[in-house]
């Protein structure tokens, strides 16, 4: 730990900083300029009715294109630090768990197909319908050992790079029928955004399973897997 | 800023507002790592509150589900395997020491 | 004072509670909390910030920014999580080297 000087500094300082976004906070003026306006007069081009969504699909669609990549980019992060053995990780449950998981499964995927169609006229959209999806691949993965272990199976890789891919083949579709990038003809743009968010639901879904997991399964027969020292040694 | 807060108002942000800075404080002074997790969680849910109440619905939402729950497992998870890396380095000590005497 | 004023106050001290844990603890998951308490300060001020307007819906190019930045924050941690496993693998410990040269 620091001594104590240098804690009673940093302390002063910090205090600074709170104070000055305080007082950035405070002299804000009392109606400034947003971008409601924008937003609610052309939002009946954009497909939806809900705004959040409107924005995030369709005004500011390469946002959420980058950010899907992220999420995508952190699986390949994480996947390339090292393997996971996962009887180590996780252990088989008990009867109250599976039990719950009986109950818990379906009504989560339901939960979760209703945010995705409920994103376009209330609160909800792909994002929190993947994230309930996560929750129950996270659920599932405690709960039943063996299906760790497909998580190297191939259909469930796919469904990872799947919302990427669908989005940016809209995206290029939509420039090839000679709008610009992301530039969803005017008709089809309710239906377009139901395909990109159901894709993305599927793979924020997968993915969150896969960074619970933290690393890339070692295969029961036991390859590689790196040790303490760095470097790779066969597991007889 | 917008008008002044009625007191029903008042009643009910100010506890929620206080109740975040406090759970906030006491998981990040906290040296058991398991209770900062826990805390963690509850900060989250609380955070959901937060977001109802300044009508950022589909925020609330995203931070129930991600903030508290995919966050707090992935926490959890990476606790019990800097656990067991704990643990299997004090066996090892223990065993050398054992030989040596 | 009105909602939006208390949250984004209360989301600049949090930021600030976040900075501080942030450089003063030396175990690694500790300081991932302390970064996502930080980003939990920041999505307030933004959020409370597109309040201003109770009598009207609220602006929502924030709460888009802000959902956005909840799901980067999440692979975040997740990526950071596994290096501070990976740096325990290694090197036996969680927590930084102590500067010796203080």
């Amino acid at each position: 730990m620091r001594p104590f000087p240098a804690k009673l500094i940093i302390i002063l300082l910090l205090m600074a900083l709170t104070g000055l976004f305080a007082w950035a906070i405070l002299s804000l003026p009392l109606n400034g300029t947003s971008l409601r306006t924008q937003v609610f007069a052309n939002i009946g081009h954009s497909g939806v009715s809900n705004p959040v969504t409107a924005v995030l699909l369709n005004f500011r669609g390469y946002d959420t294109l980058l950010e899907i990549t992220v999420l995508f980019l952190a699986v390949l992060g994480v996947w390339s630090l090292g393997t996971i053995h996962i009887p180590d990780l996780l252990q088989p449950a008990g009867l109250f768990l599976m039990a719950l998981l009986r109950i818990l499964l379906p009504a989560m995927m339901l939960t979760a197909g209703y945010l995705l169609w409920a994103g376009a006229h209330a609160p909800g959209g792909a994002f929190q319908a993947g994230a309930v999806l996560g929750g129950a691949g996270i659920l599932l993965l405690l709960t039943e050992v063996r299906f760790a272990s497909t998580i190297d199976w191939w259909p469930l890789r796919t469904l990872l790079s799947a919302g990427i891919l669908v989005f940016s083949g809209v995206g290029l579709g939509s420039m090839a029928l000679g709008g610009r990038l992301l530039e969803y003809p005017r008709d089809w743009a309710g239906i377009l955004i139901l395909i990109i968010e159901s894709a993305a639901t599927l793979s924020i879904g997968v993915t969150l399973m896969v960074l619970f997991v933290g690393g890339k399964p070692s295969k029961a027969d036991g390859t590689v897997s790196m040790k303490s020292t760095g470097q790779r040694e066969d597991k007889t | 800023m917008a008008e002044s807060m009625t007191w029903s108002q008042w009643l009910f942000d100010l506890p929620l507002a206080l109740v975040l800075l406090w759970l906030a404080w006491r998981l990040l002074s906290s040296t058991d790592l398991f209770k900062a997790v826990v805390l963690f969680i509850a900060f989250g849910l609380l955070m959901a509150l937060a977001w109802v109440r300044l009508h950022a619905v589909d925020i609330a939402l995203a931070e129930a589900a991600i903030g508290a729950g995919v966050t707090g497992a992935l926490f959890l998870s990476a606790l019990k395997r800097m656990n067991s890396e704990q643990q299997k380095l004090d066996d090892g000590e223990n065993d050398d020491e054992r030989r040596d005497v | 004072m009105s909602v939006s004023i208390l949250y984004s106050l209360v989301g600049s001290v949090l930021f600030s509670l976040g900075f501080y844990s942030l450089i003063a603890y030396a175990h690694l998951l500790r300081k991932i909390l302390a970064i996502n308490i930080m980003g939990s300060g920041v999505f307030l001020i933004l959020v409370s910030l597109a309040y201003r307007w109770p009598e009207t819906s609220p602006d929502p190019v924030p709460h888009a920014m802000v959902l956005t930045g909840l799901v980067v924050a999440v692979s975040a941690t997740a990526l950071a999580l596994a290096l501070a496993c990976r740096v325990q693998e290694t090197t036996s410990s969680a927590q930084l080297p102590e500067d010796e040269s203080d």
